[in-house]
């Protein structure tokens, strides 16, 4: 943005605030420096995208259609324009300084320290040390995905979106199209969430299985959020319900497998230099997988299937 | 800062001029991220703009005589823009996902905090409910690791290294709890490793403060975790794997160097690993999902493990 334009915006802005009464293109024109004198179209064009610039930037600006008048009115509302007096107790400061750092290097960073800044314009004293032990916690969010940016906007906008997708078997990419209801981080992987329109039914796409761009179509406002939906839940552990947990019973090395001993339920020392353990499992693949990592220093004894998901995970490894 | 977003930063300044009369002009550059020229130079374009007439009456007045920055006639826009939607709601989550946190303490100010921000935001709100980050359980570690980090007190732990299978006594003087996507790490120095290292708190098995004063080596920085908890060092050996569509998980979990898509949902990675071990490890739990391309020496360990746990399998049956 040109100097010439910063300064013309900037005395935009202010004569819009100042006024009280909307005020015509016309007299805009005249109170403002800058615009085009002779050439009327030129003045209609660069007025369109001075407006436009505005509101990209959250300036609201109220367009009066008098029934008496021909032209429309314009003005800014200081009430709508102003951000409200905010005072935060000490303990409040530091709560918002820490908060604000949440996002460093991440794709919100930029709108975090925007909205410090703004607050300590309006005489909000934040406390960018965080406060909070001394400055001894630190929090952080990843939102490393390419597809962050693209699918927040989507969902501020309530704009549908088209996006490759490799589903969970990982064979094949379809394309989806999705009315985004939010955006969840859990366990450090981003989900997004929302209407699938395809199988006209709610699912849960992982950004990390997003390939290519995400595209916006539709129109914004157009995605309808159904009340009462609770986006958080959705990402949760659907795929551990209804499954019944049991017990393997795991033979292992004395003085070897640790993570196995810290997670079994119970250890019982066995005389020939082998202790044996129960274990609660409710997938025998995942125990296998795990189990199997401990190679010839675990053995699952029982029950049989975990015990073959075990071998055929081993006869695996050897193909 | 690129040149567009010089005007929201100009109605940021001003109101700031405003309510910090007599401000330094090192200070201001350095919240607003400008160089002191740059800062100058926007108090240069302020101070041709103002009201319409444009007399010298109606202009905003700056000076900075002696560095001293006063400001005057510049009412219209004393106050600063309100919140945008992307600015309430980065704020929003990010204090939504500390009031989830309950070892954290400060419940009563974030309630307090939250609700004058829902207040001041009202549609930018409404839309941050639809971004959440979610926080694991907390940790049984936490009150002792929280405890020795107020008191600066020295922690003796049982630490769990899975990728040796190890529990390992430390010692470790605290520097800083991390939190990451919602799971928490220490950060610290550990006598053991003589070095700074961090600590997962769910494979801390015991924690105790001893009655030691904390006092890690002077130029010990703790960890630097923008950029992933995970983070093989060069130098480790470069591991090639070939993946089938149920094992691309690997590459969704660790930090690939190299991703090749082979057709079909199959896939050839290359990872780098500090511990021999941890890739065998890897490599049997994938089965028949992924096979080790190189180096031949990790295929020879995976085969020679996987062949002395399926002998014991044979020799029992």
């Amino acid at each position: 943005m040109s100097r010439r334009k910063t300064e013309r915006l900037l005395n935009l802005v202010i004569c819009l605030l100042a006024t009280r009464r909307p005020l015509s293109a016309e007299h805009i024109r005249q109170a403002v420096p800058g615009y085009d004198s002779e050439n009327d179209e030129a003045f209609q064009r660069m007025f369109e995208r001075d407006k436009n610039e505005l509101r990209e930037i959250g300036i609201p600006i109220e367009v009066h259609k008098d029934p008496w008048e021909e032209d429309p009115g314009y003005r800014i509302v200081r009430q709508a324009y102003e951000l409200p007096e905010i005072t935060l107790e000490p303990d409040e400061a530091a709560v918002v300084g820490l908060a604000a750092q949440v996002w460093q290097r991440a794709s919100l960073a930029e709108a975090a320290s925007g909205a410090l800044l703004k607050l300590r314009a309006g005489g909000v004293e934040t406390d960018e040390a965080g406060g909070m032990l001394g400055g001894a916690l630190e929090l952080r969010v990843d939102t490393r995905d390419p597809s962050f940016p693209a699918l927040w906007e989507a969902v501020r906008d309530r704009r549908a979106v088209r996006f490759a997708y490799r589903g969970a078997a990982g064979q094949s990419v379809l394309t989806r199209t999705v009315e985004p209801w939010g955006v969840v981080s859990r366990r450090g992987r981003w989900y997004v969430v929302g209407h699938d329109r395809d199988r006209d039914a709610p699912r849960v796409f992982r950004l990390s299985r997003i390939s290519g761009t995400v595209t916006t179509i539709g129109r914004p406002g157009a995605v309808v959020v159904p009340e009462g939906v609770d986006i958080k839940s959705m990402v949760g552990y659907s795929d551990d319900l209804n499954v019944t947990e049991r017990t393997a019973l795991i033979r292992v090395r004395e003085g070897t497998c640790q993570g196995l001993r810290q997670v079994a339920r119970a250890v019982r020392p066995g005389a020939d230099g082998w202790d044996e353990l129960d274990v609660d499992f409710t997938d025998p693949g995942r125990l296998a997988g795990w189990v199997v990592g401990f190679a010839a220093d675990a053995e699952v004894v029982g029950p049989p299937d975990a015990r073959d998901a075990v071998i055929c995970r081993l006869k695996g490894a050897l193909l | 800062m690129s040149t567009a977003d010089r005007l929201p930063r100009l109605l940021a300044l001003i109101p700031y001029l405003m309510s910090h009369p007599g401000a330094q002009v090192p200070e201001v550059a350095k919240i607003f991220g400008l160089s002191e020229k740059q800062l100058i130079d926007d108090l240069q374009l302020v101070w041709m703009c103002g009201l319409p007439g444009h007399t010298p009456g109606d202009l905003i007045d700056v000076s900075w005589d002696g560095g001293e920055i006063l400001i005057d006639n510049a009412d219209t826009i004393a106050r600063p823009l309100r919140l945008g939607v992307d600015e309430a709601s980065a704020l929003l989550v990010a204090l939504r996902m500390l009031a989830e946190m309950p070892e954290f303490g400060e419940r009563d100010a974030l309630t307090r905090v939250i609700a004058k921000f829902e207040q001041a935001s009202g549609e930018g709100a409404e839309v941050s409910n639809q971004v959440t980050v979610e926080v694991d359980a907390t940790p049984d570690a936490l009150p002792g690791v929280n405890e020795a980090l107020r008191r600066g007190r020295r922690l003796s732990l049982r630490y769990y290294v899975p990728g040796r299978d190890e529990v390992t006594p430390r010692e470790v003087d605290p520097m800083r709890l991390v939190v990451v996507d919602g799971r928490s790490y220490l950060s610290g120095w550990c006598y053991r490793a003589e070095a700074v290292r961090l600590f997962r708190l769910d494979r801390m098995l015991t924690v105790e403060v001893l009655d030691v004063a904390a006092d890690p080596p002077a130029d010990a920085v703790p960890d630097e975790v923008t950029s992933g908890v995970f983070r093989p060092s060069p130098t480790d050996e470069l591991v090639e794997l070939e993946l089938t569509p149920a094992g691309r998980w690997v590459a969704e979990y660790y930090p690939c160097e190299q991703v090749e898509e082979l057709g079909e949902g199959h896939m050839r990675v290359a990872l780098r690993a500090r511990d021999q071990g941890w890739l065998v490890r890897l490599a049997l739990r994938l089965g028949d999902t992924g096979r080790v391309l190189s180096p031949a020496s990790l295929a020879e360990s995976v085969r020679a493990a996987a062949t002395s746990a399926l002998n014991r399998y044979e020799s029992v049956s």
